[in-house]
């Protein structure tokens, strides 16, 4: 079986500004991918190439067997997309807004009847379909944008951070329906910048400044990828603490994550040492306390990292 | 090319235009608008000439000829000033744009040789007034003339000469205070279509730009084709409606008359719809905010349709390198069209040439505004 998507070294520069720098990816068909970075990371950028929305500066894509360069009206008709953007009519309502994307993606007029009424009880508008959509709150939007994206029965969907903005529990019911389509056999490429929601996908892919730094399940990534063992300390002077840690034996790296620290050491014998280290310095401290990474330990460990680590894929 | 893509298209389109009250009002109050004040405006100006009358004679004569200006309803006789330096101040002022002196022995030289002079001073600054002025004056003598020359004649016992009172006519008629707003209402639907097609499309895509719809837009396999095609439907129909407004208020309503076929003005009127509607979307493709698009449209068809149209200054009367530059103006093609086939009931075979521009326009501008839109962001 061939792969829904496949990046090679794809590259976009914006004069001398380069925001995708020689990407590699590929998505097995079905597959939920979670594109993850700060922003300016170049997600969105990249997302944009493999619609056939931005010319690749350099490399290929290749999407639903596609090439995006040569073939972009071809990628488009079997890709479902949603913009980072809201990009809906506010001023046409629900049912206005899926005709006329049941329409540009010439949805058979025998099932855009029965589309519609699914997409609209996708998104939980049962009894709203004449409303404005502009007067929807940020959840239903998201998920009527979703219903639009996904009227023509793409086999590949590209989601540019579909939840931001959205209210938690609206996030969790959107990624339902993400699920409920990947098992459908339908291959998402969702970019978010919420750590948390990496969990929710099969691979992520971590992406900074422009380059793909890790990607991996999540499982797998916080094994792989820190190097170290990771311990969290509670202190008094977070700032000071951050500063004199540097120094201490044994230690990789040194991060805040709230009011807390979390110390990357190379072995868990260095951790004994820390407290009476910081009581030294007039710093006190809790006993550190062996946690289990999460990905966004992972993510600072990897974009702090000196940069000739050569990318694992 | 799909015609359900195109007719989805030109379907979501329709039902902006109708949510949003702007364009409403541009495509339905703005035509009434316009045609209210250039209709009226336009003619007022030239019906009611202020005149200043510097009666050195004050006979019964005078009195008479004064009297006959006031009832003309061409003239509003402002000021009778007493002397030569009043009649300066009352121009320099702007009371009156012509003064007419009645010399101290008018009705004498009138009685005893049957001739008599009245100099008149139009101020030049409004060629066009003047120009509309100067002939209402000679109407108004026309007609005082005939009557002193048939009274003349009965009191020195001969015929009243028969020639006078033909030449009269003519005279009046060519005259006629309707003449001038049967040549300008014309050239105001073209204002108008070209302010209502031009500024209404060039929203159509600077919106979708702005409100960040596009992308999601050019993420479909909608053909750029097809979204032009699409997008500008509504608003050919908006345009030929608008038109067939104001074409149908010259007619019935200010009495412009109509000698031509309506079967030449629709057509005509069609094809200059089509080259507003696309200098409209293509200034909408280029210009990404809506605000940029709308001046650079109004720029583009407001200014050369009234300055270099012919609507308010006479072609003919230009600079050569003016007029050289008119023959750019797609507007001077269409006005006159409109008002050979009011006027004159031209038909497109009269009109060949103005009707072979206009298709050359509209084909150049049309062909590149759909090579203009690109399914890219970059
Ligand atoms: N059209 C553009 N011209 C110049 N720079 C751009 C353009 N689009 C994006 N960038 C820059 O490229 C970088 C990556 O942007 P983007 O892909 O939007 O990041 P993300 O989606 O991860 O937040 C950013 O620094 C952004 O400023
Ligand atoms: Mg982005």
């Amino acid at each position: 079986m061939t792969d829904a998507v496949i990046a090679e070294r794809l590259t976009k520069t914006f004069g001398a500004f380069t925001a995708v720098d020689r990407l590699d990816l590929t998505i097995a068909k079905g597959e939920i991918v979670g594109f993850i970075g700060p922003n300016g990371a170049g997600k969105s950028t990249t997302i944009r190439m493999l619609c056939g929305l931005l010319r690749p500066s350099m490399g290929r894509a290749v999407v639903a067997g596609f090439d995006v360069g040569r073939e972009p009206e071809a990628v488009r008709a079997h890709i479902g997309y949603m913009s980072q953007k809201f990009s809906l009519y506010g001023d046409l309502t629900v049912r206005e807004n899926l005709r006329f994307f049941g329409g540009l993606y010439l949805v058979p007029r025998d099932q855009i009847e029965d589309r519609t009424r699914d997409a609209v009880e996708m998104a939980g508008l049962r009894g709203r379909e004449d409303a404005l959509v502009r007067t929807l709150a940020g959840g239903w939007k998201q998920r009527l944008a979703l219903g639009c994206a996904i009227l023509h029965r793409p086999p590949v969907l590209f989601l540019d951070e579909p939840t931001s903005g959205v209210e938690p529990e609206a996030r969790r019911r959107f990624w339902e329906l993400i699920h409920r389509l990947a098992s459908e056999g339908v291959t998402i490429l969702v970019s978010t910048h919420y750590m948390d929601e990496a969990e929710y996908c099969n691979r992520i892919a971590l992406i900074n400044a422009g380059r793909l730094v890790a990607s991996g399940s999540p499982g797998e990534l916080r094994r792989r990828e820190l190097g170290g063992v990771l311990f969290e300390i509670e202190c008094s002077a977070v700032g000071t603490a951050l500063l004199a840690l540097k120094r201490a034996p044994g230690m990789i790296d040194v991060a805040i994550f709230g009011d807390k620290l979390h110390v990357l050491l190379d072995n868990a014998s260095s951790a004994t040492g820390l407290r009476p280290f910081l009581a030294r310095q007039g710093i006190d401290a809790s006993p550190p306390r062996a946690i289990t990474a999460s990905l966004e330990d992972v993510f600072v460990q990897l974009v702090t990292r000196p940069h000739d680590i050569t990318v694992p894929t | 090319m799909n015609l359900g893509r195109l007719y989805a298209i030109a379907f979501k389109e329709t039902l902006q235009v109708w949510r949003d009250p702007r364009s409403l009002a541009i495509a339905l109050l703005m035509p009434l608008l316009q045609m209210v004040v250039l209709g009226y405006g336009v003619s007022l100006d030239v019906r009611r000439v202020g005149l200043c009358v510097y009666d050195q004679e004050r006979s019964q004569i005078s009195r008479e000829l004064v009297e006959r200006f006031t009832a003309s309803d061409w003239f509003r006789i402002n000021a009778k000033p007493p002397d030569d330096r009043a009649v300066r101040e009352a121009m320099d002022r702007g009371d009156c744009a012509a003064v007419m002196t009645i010399p101290v022995n008018f009705s004498r030289v009138l009685a005893e040789t049957g001739k008599a002079s009245l100099q008149t001073v139009f101020d030049a600054t409004d060629v066009n007034t003047t120009n509309i002025a100067t002939g209402y004056a000679q109407g108004v003598v026309g007609m005082i003339t005939a009557d002193f020359e048939s009274r003349w004649a009965a009191s020195h016992g001969v015929q009243p000469p028969t020639v006078g009172m033909i030449d009269l006519r003519p005279r009046v008629w060519f005259n006629e205070g309707l003449d001038s707003r049967n040549f300008i209402i014309p050239g105001v639907v073209a204002i108008i279509l070209g302010l209502v097609g031009a500024q209404l499309t060039s929203l159509t895509v600077s919106r979708e730009w702005e409100r960040g719809t596009m992308e999601q837009l050019i993420s479909t396999p909608v053909t750029a084709l097809e979204l032009m095609i699409g997008k500008l439907a509504p608003y050919f129909m908006i345009g030929l409606f608008d038109a067939a407004f104001c074409l149908c208020a010259a007619a019935f309503w200010f009495q412009v008359p109509f000698r031509g076929g309506v079967g030449t003005l629709i057509l005509t009127t069609a094809l200059f719809t089509l080259v507003v509607l696309g200098i409209g979307y293509l200034v909408s493709v280029r210009v990404r905010s809506q605000l940029g698009a709308s001046q650079i449209a109004l720029l583009l068809t407001m200014l050369p349709t009234t300055l270099l149209s012919g609507f308010t200054f006479p072609i003919d009367q230009m600079p050569a390198a003016i007029r050289a530059v008119t023959l750019f103006v797609y507007a001077r093609y269409y006005v006159t069209i409109v008002r050979a086939v009011f006027l004159k009931g031209s038909t497109i075979g009269d009109l060949r040439l103005p009707v072979m521009s206009l298709v050359l326009f509209a084909a150049i501008i049309i062909w590149i505004a759909a090579r203009s839109f690109h399914k890219r962001l970059d």
